[in-house]
C-alpha cells in the first residue's frame, strides 16, 4: 500500500487537473457560456484517494455528480468534460442527454447514474452479488454524499451487502452540506460512519481534505473486500467550497467566514503541504503542472466550442437495447 | 402434450432458464427454502442452491435496485415481487434507473432483467393484495409490460422476457395461477414478446383483454355465442410496446371495440387502446369505443360482496358485449 513518488505526484496532478477544470466550468456558466454545472470542490482529495486505491478498468464504480475527480483518474479526459457541459455531439457518457457531471464509463465500469440521490447504491450492491456468484477478484466502489445517507434505499443497499458479505466499499462523501442543509440535520450520529455499526459492517472516517489518508483507508477496505471480508463504509470528511451548483447561492444559508476557514484546509494546499514536506514538489514543478492544466483545459474548451450539437434525429434512439448501434 | 396450470408453466420456464444459462438467477421475498407464497419457485432453491435462488430482505426497492445492478454486470436477474400491490417502492429503480439506462447512457448500459409480480383481485385479498399496476409501467419507455393469459403464452412469454436484453414487467394474473389450464410442450420454445394475438374469431364486435379478464372474455363470448353474436377476441399479451396493427386489424373487421381490465377505469390502460383505435381507425366504427374496468375507487375492497361489486366477470362482460352488439 506505499505510494511511489511519482504516484503521489499523479495524485496531485488529477487533483490539479480536476480543480481547474471545475474552476472553468464556473467561469463558463458566469459568462453565460454554459448552463449548468454541478461542482466537486473540495472534494478532489476523497475521491482520487479512492480511485488509486481501485485496480482501475478492473474494479467497478457507481459514482455520483460529484465525482469529476474521481472519474478523471478513471480515464475521463478534459475534452468529454466540456462536452458535456456544452451538451455538443460526441459527449460520451450519454450523448448529451444528461445534464452535466451525470457519469457514465463503460470502458473503466463506470456505471450511468441518475438524479435522485442514493439510487447507484443498489446498483453496487447488485454489482457486488454478481461478482460473488461469478467468483471473481473484483470490488466496487459506491460514492454517495451525507444527504444521501437519510434515504431508506441507502440503508437497503448497504444491510444487503453486509448480509451477503459483498465486495462493496460505500464511501460517503462528507461535504458537510445537502444543498443548503447541513449534516446535523441529516443525521443525529456525529460521522455517517457510525451508521455501520448498526447494519453489521465496519465503518470508519477519514480526514477527506488528505488524498492519502484517504487512499490509505480506501485501500484496506478494498483489500478486506477482495479477501472475502465484506463490504466497509468509509466516511472522507471533507467541505463543499461552492454553492451546491451553479443555480444555487449559498450566501443564503452560510456565512462567508465558515467558507473561509475551510478554504484553509482546500485538499490541493493540503496535498502540496504533504508533498513539499516530503521534497516531492516545488514552485517550478507546480508551475510546470500549472502550465500544462491550463493547455489542457484551454484545448477542452475550444474543441468543446467548435463541435456541433448533436442532431435531433438521433434524439428517438436507443430506447431498448435492440436500437442500440455497437461499433 | 400436458395440460398443466398457469402457476406450474411459469415454474417450468424459470427452471428450464435456470438450467439452460447460469447467469439467470431468481431473487425475492420467500423465494427460496418457502418457494414462493404462491409456491411459483418451489423446487428451484433445491436444484439450483441458495446462490441462484436467494431469499431476499423484506425490501422491493432493493430486490429491483440489486437485480439492476447484478444486470449490469451481465447477469439474468428474475426478480419477484410477492404482491404486485408492493412494488411501488421499487416505483424509482424501474422507472428512473431500469427504464432510463439504455437512453441516458446512449446505449452503454443495459438493463435485461425480469420483474415478475403476481396481480388482480378476486381472491379476498383486499386492497394491498388485489391491484392491478399495469398502467403505471404500459406508460414508461424503456420497459417492456407482459401479461400472459393461459400457461402455453406463460411459458413462452417468460423464457422470452429472460432472454430479452431489456428490463420486462411480467405480470401474472393470480386468480388463474391454478385456475388456468392448457396444454404446454415440454421442450424450449419462445412467445415473441410484441404481438398481440386473435384468440376468437368473429364479425360483430371486438373485445380487447389481457390476463384473467382474458380468461373471462372468452367465457363471456361462448354464452354471446348462444345468443347469435359473434365477439372477436385479442389477448394484448404484451401491453407495451402495444401491437397496434393487430389492434386496428380487428377493429376495422367488426367496427366495434370492447376493452376490459379489471384496473379501474380512469387513466387505465384501456384508455390508451380507446385512442389508438380513435385515432387510426375513426371511419371504421359502427359504435363508440365501449370500456368495461374496475370502478374507480383506491383497490378492490375485501368484503365478498364488495370485491364482487369491483371485479368485472363473465356476466359483466356478456352484458357489455350484448350492449355493444345492439347499438
Amino acid at each position: 500500500m506505499e505510494l511511489s513518488n511519482d504516484t503521489q505526484l499523479e495524485m496531485y496532478w488529477m487533483m490539479l487537473l480536476s480543480r481547474r477544470l471545475d474552476e472553468r466550468a464556473w467561469m463558463l456558466h458566469r459568462q453565460g457560456k454554459i448552463a449548468f454545472h454541478i461542482s466537486g470542490i473540495g472534494q478532489e482529495a476523497a475521491q482520487v484517494g479512492a480511485a488509486f486505491a481501485l485496480r482501475r478498468g478492473e474494479d467497478w464504480v457507481t459514482p455520483y455528480y460529484r465525482d469529476l475527480a474521481l472519474m478523471i483518474c478513471l480515464g475521463y479526459t478534459p475534452r468529454d468534460f466540456l462536452l458535456a457541459l456544452t451538451g455538443k455531439q460526441g459527449e460520451p457518457t450519454s450523448g448529451a442527454r444528461q445534464m452535466p457531471s451525470h457519469w457514465s464509463m463503460r470502458k473503466a465500469n463506470a456505471v450511468s447514474h441518475s438524479a435522485p440521490v442514493a439510487t447507484q447504491c443498489s446498483h453496487a450492491a447488485g454489482i457486488g452479488l454478481a461478482i460473488k456468484m461469478r467468483k471473481e477478484d473484483k470490488v466496487v466502489l459506491a460514492t454517495l454524499g451525507e444527504g444521501s445517507t437519510s434515504q431508506g434505499e441507502w440503508y437497503e443497499a448497504v444491510n444487503w451487502a453486509a448480509i451477503h458479505h459483498l465486495p462493496v466499499i460505500f464511501m460517503v462523501e462528507n461535504n458537510q452540506y445537502a444543498i443548503s442543509v447541513p449534516a446535523d440535520k441529516q443525521m443525529a450520529v456525529a460521522s455517517s460512519a457510525d451508521k455501520a455499526c448498526g447494519m453489521g459492517l465496519r465503518g470508519i472516517s477519514v480526514d477527506g481534505t488528505d488524498v492519502y489518508s484517504v487512499y490509505r483507508t480506501v485501500a484496506e477496505a478494498v483489500a478486506d473486500a477482495r479477501a472475502g471480508k465484506g463490504p466497509t463504509l468509509v466516511e472522507a470528511r471533507a467541505y463543499r467550497l461552492t454553492p451546491h451548483s451553479s443555480d444555487d447561492d449559498d450566501r443564503t444559508y452560510r456565512s462567508r467566514e465558515e467558507v473561509d476557514e475551510h478554504k484553509k484546509k482546500d485538499p490541493l494546499i493540503v496535498g502540496r503541504r504533504i508533498l513539499e514536506e516530503a521534497g516531492l514538489l516545488d514552485q517550478a514543478k507546480i508551475d510546470e503542472m500549472e502550465a500544462r492544466v491550463k493547455e489542457m483545459v484551454d484545448d477542452a474548451v475550444k474543441f468543446a466550442e467548435q463541435a456541433p450539437y448533436p442532431d435531433v434525429a438521433d434524439a428517438m434512439f436507443p430506447v431498448y437495447a435492440e436500437e442500440v448501434r455497437r461499433g | 402434450m400436458a395440460e398443466i396450470t398457469l402457476i406450474d408453466a411459469i415454474r417450468q420456464a424459470m427452471d428450464e432458464e435456470l438450467a439452460r444459462d447460469e447467469n439467470v438467477f431468481i431473487v425475492g421475498e420467500d423465494v427460496g427454502k418457502r418457494g414462493g407464497v404462491f409456491r411459483a419457485t418451489v423446487g428451484l432453491f433445491d436444484k439450483y442452491g441458495e446462490e441462484r435462488v436467494i431469499d431476499s430482505p423484506l425490501a422491493e426497492l432493493s430486490i429491483v435496485g440489486v437485480g439492476i445492478g447484478a444486470a449490469l454486470y451481465g447477469m439474468r436477474p428474475i426478480c419477484e415481487i410477492q404482491f404486485a400491490d408492493f412494488i411501488y417502492p421499487a416505483f424509482n429503480q424501474i422507472v428512473s434507473e431500469a427504464a432510463k439506462m439504455c437512453y441516458r447512457s446512449n446505449g452503454e448500459w443495459t438493463v435485461p432483467m425480469v420483474i415478475r409480480a403476481p396481480y388482480g383481485g378476486g381472491i379476498g385479498g383486499g386492497l394491498y393484495h388485489s391491484q392491478s399496476v399495469e398502467a403505471f409501467f404500459a406508460h414508461v419507455p424503456g420497459l417492456k409490460v407482459v401479461v400472459p393469459s393461459n400457461p402455453y403464452d406463460a411459458k413462452g412469454l417468460l423464457k422470452a422476457a429472460v432472454r430479452d436484453p431489456n428490463p420486462v414487467i411480467y405480470l401474472e394474473p393470480k386468480k388463474g395461477y391454478r385456475l388456468i389450464r392448457g396444454e404446454v410442450p415440454e421442450g424450449d420454445y419462445t412467445v415473441p414478446i410484441g404481438p398481440a394475438k386473435v384468440t376468437r374469431q368473429g364479425s360483430d364486435l371486438s373485445v380487447y383483454a389481457y390476463g384473467m379478464m382474458h380468461y373471462y372474455t372468452l367465457q363471456a363470448a361462448d354464452k354471446l355465442a348462444g345468443e347469435g353474436v359473434n365477439v372477436e377476441v385479442v389477448d394484448l399479451r404484451t401491453l407495451y410496446p402495444v401491437d397496434k396493427q393487430t389492434v386496428l386489424e380487428s377493429v376495422r373487421k367488426t367496427g366495434k371495440a370492447l376493452i376490459v381490465h379489471e384496473d379501474n377505469l380512469t387513466g387505465g390502460y384501456g384508455g390508451e387502446i380507446a385512442a389508438i383505435i380513435a385515432e387510426e381507425a375513426f371511419t371504421d366504427l359502427d359504435a363508440p369505443v365501449r370500456r368495461l374496468c374496475g370502478p374507480d375507487v383506491p383497490a378492490v375492497p375485501f368484503s365478498h360482496p364488495l370485491q364482487d361489486w369491483f371485479m368485472p366477470n363473465p356476466d359483466k362482460i356478456a352484458q357489455a358485449m350484448r350492449e355493444l352488439a345492439a347499438y
